[in-house]
């Protein structure tokens, strides 16, 4: 079943001097459970892509359908809900709220969902400790390493119960042994919880594990290889 | 969890925090000790001027106070006296006719103020006996008077001097009379004291030919605020045949010139707390650029725009308010301070004080509504503020504010 449905997807920035063709001509299908990556050389549009799926930026032309829903039909309160309610983030640089605990971070996306304070508790304590830090529940972001604090920030987008999750180069900001170790969590998460991920990489290790690689290059899909 | 967030993020940058805490702990003291200063001179002239002599609320027959004709002097009734007593706020009255009479002696004469008094309530209700300088104070049966001590000086009079009253009585009848001198009491105005002439109803009422007519009904009540409330009341109640006046009423000169004087205070309050606000509004500046990132982050998730500037907005207001609270109980202690140890003006300005009437120093006012304005300018001033970033954060890009 597609979860993601892109057609004919342009993005064309033309705030400078010259337009910019950030996106071009992308159609490609994403069904549920895959595990897939989409690659290229800075610039080659990759995150771009990702903001528009997610519903963060708008295509100049084409569609984007998430689980049969055309986001192009929505205005802004409709998407930040629709994200609220279907997509998990996960970003470069973490982006926790430094003012919350690890426990309180992931906690937040169900709060405003307006998840009762029980069914939050389970789930944040389940969340954190299958993402492996269930003992720095209370700490706080600047407590925490990089990669932990990129575990709370699965653990954060895993809690809403997304349709699938975006990760905006997860893996940029992390020594090699932690993202080693978020990979294999990804991974783990996608085998036995069935999350579809879908990742903006150029890190090779998380390329070489994708079981799907969109490789971009100026907006354009250069090839869409599955393994 | 919004009221959460934004507590977390207020002391997320404490230096921050506390120089906007500052700024306003100390704007707020400022202000208030101005403005409970400025209102503490006011009460002081306003106690001085109408409190202490004419009571800060009156009774006459109507247009008497345009006239000040004895022809218009009236019956104290029964009916009168009760609604009087019956009226909130006023705590008793005092009975008096009111004069005028040109006072002689050998060659010398001063044009005076000739007050007929209910002695006993003159006593109880504002003291008029401590007043007396020298000599001791009237009895009900007297026969005698008791003279400001600018007259006594001006005729060269003491007590036991006999003084020579000639004026107009009731419906032109002639009012002369002699009296003996049996005190002399001090008052603060030298207008006043050049000018007052004291004897009790039953003495007057002979002299004037009243009899026990009487021209005017002074209010006791406790203070100015209380004057005007019962004035109004008794207003209510009282035909057409009386008119009901307050202090302000009878002072519009001081009214003018307290209403000036505040203007002057609002003034500089304006300008001490656009400088506050300014403050306020760069140290926002500063924590929006700062949080773009994460607002975007949040947006992003799926935060609606509406909750995250009701966030921001309790930020700026929570700091403000604290900042208003901490600068109340701050002032609060340095109001009180000069309340209980006034000021003592120089030998030359207590000179001018006491001839406008007033008791020559500076004591802090703590009236309450001195403090609660102060922080409601603060409420008032932080939530305009907050506007900005309000407007600002619903329009908040996240895909942009991430990047930046």
């Amino acid at each position: 079943m597609s979860v993601i449905e892109t057609s004919h997807l342009t993005k064309i920035y033309d705030e400078g001097p010259v337009a910019v063709r950030a996106v071009d001509d992308v159609s490609i299908q994403i069904t549920e459970g895959e595990f897939t990556a989409v690659v290229g050389p800075s610039g080659s549009g990759k995150t771009t892509l990702l903001n528009i799926i997610g519903g963060l930026d708008r295509p100049s032309s084409g569609s984007v359908k998430v689980a049969d829903v055309e986001l192009g039909d929505m205005n802004e309160d409709q998407l930040i809900k629709f994200r609220l309610e279907n997509i998990g983030f996960v970003f470069q640089s973490y982006n926790l709220i430094p003012v919350l605990t690890a426990k309180e971070n992931t906690e937040f996306i169900m709060l405003l969902q307006g998840v009762s304070e029980k069914e939050r508790d389970t789930r944040v304590l389940q969340l954190l400790d299958e993402v492996g830090i269930g003992e720095q529940a209370n700490k706080r972001p600047s407590e925490m390493s990089g990669g932990q604090q990129q575990r709370v920030a699965v653990a954060r987008a895993l809690a809403s119960r997304p349709k699938f999750v975006l990760a905006d180069e997860p893996t940029a900001n992390l020594d090699s042994k932690s993202a080693e170790n978020l990979l294999d969590l990804m991974l783990q998460l996608n085998k036995e919880e069935n999350v579809t991920f879908i990742f903006s990489t150029h890190d090779q290790r998380v390329i070489d594990r994708a079981r799907r690689v969109i490789t971009l290059e100026d907006g354009k899909i250069l090839s869409d290889e599955s393994r | 969890m919004v009221l959460k967030l934004a507590w977390r993020n207020i002391w997320r940058n404490k230096r921050r925090t506390g120089i906007t805490l500052a700024m306003t702990i100390f704007a707020v003291v400022l202000s208030t000790l101005m403005m409970s200063i400025k209102e503490g001179v006011y009460e002081n002239m306003i106690s001085s001027t109408a409190g202490d002599f004419s009571g800060y609320a009156q009774v006459h027959s109507n247009g008497y106070w345009e006239d000040k004709s004895l022809d218009l002097a009236f019956e104290l009734t029964d009916s009168l006296e009760q609604k009087i007593t019956n009226t909130n706020n006023v705590e008793g009255f005092m009975p008096r006719v009111d004069g005028f009479a040109l006072a002689a002696v050998d060659n010398v004469s001063k044009g005076s103020m000739v007050i007929g008094i209910d002695v006993e309530k003159e006593k109880t209700f504002h003291g008029l006996d401590k007043r007396v300088s020298e000599g001791t104070y009237l009895t009900a049966n007297d026969d005698a008077i008791m003279i400001g001590d600018g007259l006594a000086s001006h005729l060269k009079l003491t007590i036991n001097d006999t003084l020579v009253l000639l004026g107009a009585g009731y419906h032109g009848m002639s009012a002369v009379g002699k009296y003996p001198i049996k005190a002399i009491v001090k008052f603060g105005s030298p207008e006043l004291s050049k000018q007052l002439v004291f004897m009790p109803m039953k003495a007057a009422g002979m002299f004037f030919a009243t009899d026990q007519l009487i021209t005017t009904i002074v209010l006791k009540t406790k203070n100015s605020n209380n004057g005007i409330n019962a004035a109004n009341s008794l207003t209510q109640k009282l035909n057409e045949k009386y008119e009901v006046m307050n202090w302000k009423q009878m002072n519009p000169e001081l009214v003018t010139m307290i209403e000036a004087d505040k203007s002057e205070g609002y003034v500089f309050m304006f300008i001490l707390y656009m400088v506050i606000g300014f403050g306020i509004f760069g140290t926002m500046l500063m924590m929006l650029a700062e949080r773009k990132r994460e607002f975007g982050v949040l947006v992003a998730v799926g935060m609606k725009r509406i909750k995250l500037s009701i966030m921001v907005w309790v930020e700026i207001l929570t700091v403000s308010i604290l900042g208003a609270i901490l600068g109340l109980l701050a002032a609060f202690p340095v109001c009180y301070y000069f309340f209980t140890n006034p000021i003592q003006y120089g030998e030359e300005i207590t000179e001018m004080a006491e001839e406008y009437g007033m008791e020559a120093v500076l004591r802090a006012s703590l009236a309450p509504h001195l403090f609660l304005e102060q922080a409601l300018i603060i409420a008032i001033i932080a939530s305009v503020i907050a506007i900005y970033p309000f407007i600002k954060l619903q329009r908040i890009n996240a895909v942009k504010e991430m990047r930046s």
